[in-house]
């Protein structure tokens, strides 16, 4: 089968005595939801930290449609982040510029890339808006006067108006109500299907990544515990910890 | 060509570790061979692992001990081994499962889940909702349901909805799992009809039906599922 986009092997880091990333081998393909579940302090999100370049492992290596991205030059993985990935942040105030008008959170990121039609990125942010399900006429208005749900909606259409190849997304429903999190999580789906985005996604949030997901990773104490299709591992989990991680979910 | 779908020697057993490290045993020693246009029933007491075989063949179990052989796109494919992305690949193009109970995405209506998995495999999307429609009415949902998402629907309701989506791509080997439960005469006869249909095109069909005479009139031959003795 084909290449994978993005492939890491033996990614290890310490915080001091703590061993937050454990030999961990990692892999997406082109189209694929990879959904990386765990209790906090677990090493997801550091994983996701370094995969995407902004923290560095102390062994392994990440490998990005064939380049090694540890031997890139910081204007190398600038680029990468500007063009190729996406980052959406639990917190949106760290996603977006909360100084700059709806419109223009949406639109720097396609004049980064060296879009200067002013009409047509106002075009393309006014149909993102739409896509996000954020009215219109709030184009100009800053990203403060948003709820956290439009805010995060907001963050997803900065982060994909450029049409990256590569999501990383952080725990993306974490600070919202329960209400929010379902527009969103079901906002994400259409979009990424629409799009054939491949996405790794950050959650403890089972039922999300049962919704989102291809493919689970399990991970606990720095280390994968389990991984496989999202059905096969939330209904016939092997690992100790993934059993007590699906029986601890209430159901609705 | 023979067989669409065979097991051998499949075994599967459950360890739960919360329990103390629990071991039930499920599965030992199944074989079972299907070939395409055969409707296989799978018989046996209630507890007997009737519907462990099906989320092995399905590959929402993991297989323990055996193989488990399909045949999908001219090769033979061993569910026990694949990875999840050719599972992923084998479910859109050969293996589908009607399970008793629709699993609902918020928001996304009847028509749209019914013509996702024909999207899926590149179908054109005005073709797509144009056999889910028309599945859909054959199941006598009627229309002004369809652009709504089904998870207000009753019992029976969504049941259709899980079988449209099933029947809709014409998959070669289908899984069927109480698939008339919640349906009134009139729309048992539909799906007694389907698996007909199914048959016919060349489609491998395994079923769990609790229903005696559904299960007659549609089971070319009953497969045996035996509990387990107990280990001493």
């Amino acid at each position: 089968m084909s290449a994978p986009l993005m492939q890491a092997t033996g990614l290890t880091l310490n915080f001091g005595r703590i061993r937050a990333l454990d030999e961990v081998d990692i892999a997406i393909w082109p189209g694929e939801v990879v959904a990386i579940v765990g209790e906090s302090g677990s090493g997801k999100s550091t994983l996701l930290r370094v995969l995407s370049g902004q923290a560095q492992a102390d062994a392994g290596q990440v490998f990005y449609d064939g380049q090694d991205v540890g031997a890139m030059t910081e204007a190398g993985r600038r680029r990468l982040l500007r063009a190729e990935w996406g980052f959406v942040h639990q917190n949106p105030r760290d996603g977006l510029r909360m100084t700059v008008s709806a419109g223009g959170n949406i639109g720097e990121r396609l004049m980064a890339q060296g879009n200067r039609h002013y009409g047509n990125i106002r075009k393309a942010a006014t149909a993102w808006l739409q896509k996000v399900e954020i009215e219109v006429d709030r184009l100009d208005d800053l990203p403060r006067t948003f709820s956290g749900g439009m805010q995060q909606r907001l963050q997803i259409a900065r982060t994909l108006v450029t049409e990256p190849r590569l999501v990383f997304m952080d725990e993306p429903t974490g600070g919202l109500d329960v209400s929010v999190q379902a527009r969103l999580l079901d906002l994400i789906r259409a979009l990424v299907a629409e799009l054939g985005l491949a996405v790794l996604i950050v959650t403890h949030d089972i039922a999300a990544a049962r919704l989102l997901a291809h493919r689970i990773v399990v991970m606990r104490h720095g280390r994968v515990v389990e991984e496989g299709l999202t059905d096969r591992v939330l209904d016939d989990p092997q690992h100790p910890y993934t059993q007590l991680l699906v029986t601890s979910v209430l159901m609705a | 060509m023979s067989w669409a779908l065979k097991t051998e020697a499949l075994g599967k057993s459950f360890t739960l570790h919360l329990q103390g490290g629990l071991h039930l045993p499920v599965l030992a020693d199944v074989s079972l061979s299907v070939d395409p246009g055969e409707c296989v029933v799978l018989a046996g007491p209630s507890g007997a692992g009737k519907s462990t075989l099906m989320r092995c063949l399905y590959g929402n179990y993991g297989a323990e001990r055996g193989r488990l052989l399909l045949r999908h796109a001219g090769e033979v494919v061993d569910l026990a081994t694949a990875d999840a992305r050719l599972m992923r690949i084998i479910r859109r193009d050969t293996l589908g499962y009607v399970s008793q109970f629709l699993r609902v995405i918020p928001r996304v209506s009847a028509l749209e889940v019914v013509a996702q998995p024909l999207t899926d495999r590149g179908m054109a999307r005005g073709a797509a909702l144009d056999r889910a429609s028309a599945l859909l009415h054959r199941l006598n949902l009627p229309g002004r349901l369809h652009g709504l998402p089904p998870a207000t629907f009753s019992g029976g309701e969504q049941q259709r909805v899980n079988l449209a989506r099933g029947f809709a791509p014409g998959y070669p080997v289908l899984l069927l799992d109480e698939p008339t439960a919640s349906l009134d005469a009139a729309n048992r006869e539909v799906v007694i009809t389907l698996i007909a249909e199914a048959k016919a095109a060349g489609s491998a069909l395994i079923g769990i039906f609790h229903d005696i005479d559904v299960r007659d009139r549609v089971a070319d031959r009953l497969f045996d599922v035996a509990p387990l003795q107990e280990a001493a």
